[in-house]
């Protein structure tokens, strides 16, 4: 912390060299000394921390405590202990809409990152062009529900242009949107059309990372592109992927907005993603203590994810030096 | 870690988050909220009457989308900013009653025979109290496209005088099929018809009807003489898995696997509802609500026409005849001005004047005879709608669902009704799905 460190080296402690009373006070300096810096971390440190309380403990905590209730917003919660969450494993619903939403993370988070880190590397690689990097951001800087709409009127089955261009060449009309194989696909591939660019960015920075002079040396040994970026991209990347991955995975799961706007979680609950169901049991039906206990258990399956996830790809670790 | 945090707990933020732009004033002001767009300069018009009828009484009157309307209402009843007046629909009255969030109002003296009947009995809770003033109904008819109807060689007085049947789909299968017309030109009627490749529809698509089916699959599960539950009001118990109306359903969206009705992958809410479909020239005919007869009529290119539903086995016709009603919220902060503003709302004074706008039909018979002189002035003609409300011996009316879970019991069917009509699920399994609903009702 850089509060520690502004602590001029002179005023610590020197050794015993100048005797038992002088020692004596040194000790007293230091440690008002040190309770000074702590006071002004301290401070520092209060208005994240009060942040975080209310905003992140708290909720939680009520979070957890609104699981164990029965709780329709309206009335005083009542206790109803683990009620929701044998009804959560009993709920053939619940798991259902688990696995769309594992379905939906595996494509949206598999073409995502692969597309990413081509486009990271293509910038990287063989140009420098602020202006290319601006357009692979634009539809970043579109809002979710926008974006949802606008691909929903693209490619709706019996109007969408999509779908009269797919008619004029002379294929079959696909209802992207209204059919139970096509719909999780379709949403995962809408939402890697907007996020794509902000992920490749975070990538093309991780690469910025890397020493050129890395790259000159495999060049002089006679390195083709392909070799140097498994060799060399692939393994110094790592740990900006990894955090990306992680960073990415848990946008993923959290998929609320695109299905909200296109599909609603049809047909025939294809597309019932878990933020989707929750939403619905909280603000549709006022079972916020059943809501809470799968947001609880959504948190859990996020947070084994997390960890399992930064110990594979050793996240903290870099093998550059 | 912290991200994640956010993500699974932001369920408890959210109530933090309604907070906001608080809409109740209290003082001498009433706050009224309404979804429609097109009734505003109506009850606008209603406002000025009211104001001046008692003065120092302000209404003001904020309209906001279908969607967003129930988004919002739900928000500000649980951040304390409800509006006092709201336009309340009789699909949500049972969970609002459930929630405790309605106002009494006996002591408005609302009187049921002033109003179409049946209007003014819907709005009693199960504690015999009165939640709800009439405000205006509904019903649903069948909108053509009258030179598609009359390609097809079909006439106004054929197409108003349609029955149908489970077993052979009656004179209206034979209409719908001879409307449809395939890619080569062939109708649905003629040999050689394409199914795959149609060009034009018989009747769009509304989608799978979700539990109540109003503008898809109502009509013709009332004519065959089913009800939704066991009782008129407040049921105890749902009648999904009555054979009566399985065989119906089956019917029904069986008529998407012959050509004629557009297929549910044709519908979306948002980009491509029934109107349109009927609007682009991809439907001949569709079955829509009261509502959109402004909609259907203020197309460009569209000459539209209506007839009533068709007479079913029961040998009548029927429809849903639904109506909306004023409810006054507990937490208002003017609950004197907000009762005046209701009994205003519900008065024949309020409600002729809103019939003078032909937006939609008031309650009361004299702000209906308002509504229809003012469609007929616009050149339209109403009485497929207002008929079967008229005519007790060839039609029935029936009512919305009224009963406790009506969230639980949508968010149940919703999903079975699209299996059936988009994955072609056996129509035999809505009888579990009755059965999960009846135990949420008996909870």
């Amino acid at each position: 912390m850089t509060i520690a460190s502004s602590s001029p080296p002179s005023r610590l402690p020197l050794g015993d060299a100048t005797g038992a009373g002088t020692k004596q006070r040194t000790r007293r300096a230091a440690s008002r000394e040190t309770q000074g810096d702590g006071r002004l971390a301290a401070v520092f440190i209060a208005p994240a921390l009060l942040g975080f309380a209310v905003f992140l403990l708290w909720p939680t905590l009520r979070g957890i405590y609104l699981s164990f209730t029965r709780f329709n917003l309206l009335t005083p919660a009542e206790w109803v202990g683990l009620d929701n969450y044998v009804r959560m494993v009993n709920d053939p619903i619940f798991w259902d809409s688990l696995t769309v939403t594992v379905e939906y993370v595996v494509i949206n988070i598999g073409v995502q990152t692969v597309s990413a880190l081509a486009i990271a590397v293509l910038l990287q690689r063989l140009t420098q062009s602020a202006v290319l990097r601006g357009i692979v951001l634009t539809p970043y800087l579109m809002s979710n529900v926008v974006a949802g709409i606008v691909w929903l009127w693209i490619l709706d089955t019996q109007l969408g242009i999509g779908n009269e261009i797919i008619s004029a060449v002379g294929a079959d009309r696909i209802p992207f949107l209204a059919d139970e194989t096509w719909a999780i696909p379709t949403i995962a591939l809408i939402n890697v059309w907007r996020h794509v660019g902000y992920t490749a960015l975070l990538l093309f920075a991780g690469l910025q990372a890397i020493p050129g002079d890395v790259y000159e040396a495999a060049k002089v040994d006679g390195a083709s592109e392909w070799r140097m970026f498994w060799r060399i991209t692939m393994p110094l990347l790592r740990p900006v992927l990894a955090v990306v991955l992680i960073m990415t995975v848990i946008g993923s799961f959290q998929v609320f907005d695109t299905v909200a706007v296109t599909t609603a979680g049809g047909p025939a609950n294809a597309t019932n993603v878990l933020q989707y169901y929750i939403y619905g049991a909280a603000f549709g039906r006022f079972q916020f203590g059943y809501a809470s206990a799968m947001s609880v258990a959504l948190l859990v399956v996020l947070s084994a994810i997390t960890v399992i996830q930064y110990r594979l790809t050793r996240a903290g670790q870099t093998d550059l030096g | 870690m912290v991200t994640a945090l956010t993500g699974a707990l932001a369920l408890s933020l959210v109530t933090g988050c309604a907070q906001g732009d608080s809409v109740s004033a209290g003082g001498n002001t009433v706050t009224y909220w309404l979804w429609d767009a097109n009734q505003l300069p109506a009850y606008q018009a209603c406002a000025k009457g009211f104001e001046k009828n008692n003065p120092g009484l302000k209404v003001k009157i904020t309209q906001m989308g279908w969607a967003d309307y129930w988004t919002k209402l739900t928000a500000s009843f649980i951040a304390g900013t409800e509006p006092d007046v709201f336009t309340d629909h009789i699909q949500k009255f049972g969970q609002f009653a459930d929630l405790k969030v309605l106002e009494p109002l006996d002591d408005l003296g609302i009187d049921d025979s002033a109003y179409q009947s049946g209007l003014a009995a819907n709005w009693k809770g199960q504690d015999g109290h009165r939640y709800g003033a009439p405000k205006d109904w509904d019903t649903v008819a069948l909108f053509y496209n009258q030179k598609m109807a009359k390609e097809a060689g079909l006439t106004a007085d054929q197409l108003n005088s349609l029955s149908w049947n489970p077993k052979d789909g009656g004179t209206f299968e034979k209409a719908i099929a001879r409307l449809t017309v395939d890619k080569n030109g062939k109708r649905g009627d003629e040999e050689g018809f394409d199914k795959n490749n149609v060009k034009v529809y018989g009747m769009a698509t509304g989608g799978a009807g979700d539990a109540d089916g109003q503008t898809t699959w109502s009509p013709f599960v009332a004519s065959a003489g089913w009800n939704y539950t066991d009782k008129a009001r407040w049921g105890t118990k749902y009648q999904y898995d009555s054979e009566t109306f399985q065989s119906v359903v089956d019917w029904y969206f069986g008529l998407a696997k012959k050509g004629y009705l557009a297929p549910f992958t044709d519908y979306t809410d948002g980009a491509n509802p029934a109107n349109a479909q009927v609007a682009s020239g991809k439907a001949a005919t569709s079955f829509d609500g009261a509502w959109m007869i402004s909609t259907y009529h203020t197309t460009k290119g569209l000459d539209v026409g209506t007839a009533p539903t068709p007479i079913g086995p029961t040998g009548k016709r029927a429809t849903m005849m639904n109506g909306l009603a004023d409810s006054v919220t507990k937490n208002s902060r003017n609950k004197e001005g907000a009762k005046k503003w209701v009994r205003y709302l519900a008065s024949n004074e309020c409600q002729k004047t809103v019939g003078g706008y032909g937006i939609v039909f008031p309650a009361t018979p004299d702000g209906t005879r308002a509504a229809v002189a003012a469609y007929k002035k616009k050149g339209i003609d109403v009485s497929a709608f207002t008929e079967p409300v008229n005519d007790k011996k060839d039609s029935a009316t029936f009512s919305f669902p009224i009963t406790d879970y009506a969230a639980d019991v949508y968010s149940l069917m919703r999903p079975a009704m699209q299996d059936v009509f988009a994955n072609d699920a056996p129509v035999s399994g809505l009888t579990s799905t009755n059965d999960q609903i009846n135990l949420v009702l008996g909870q």
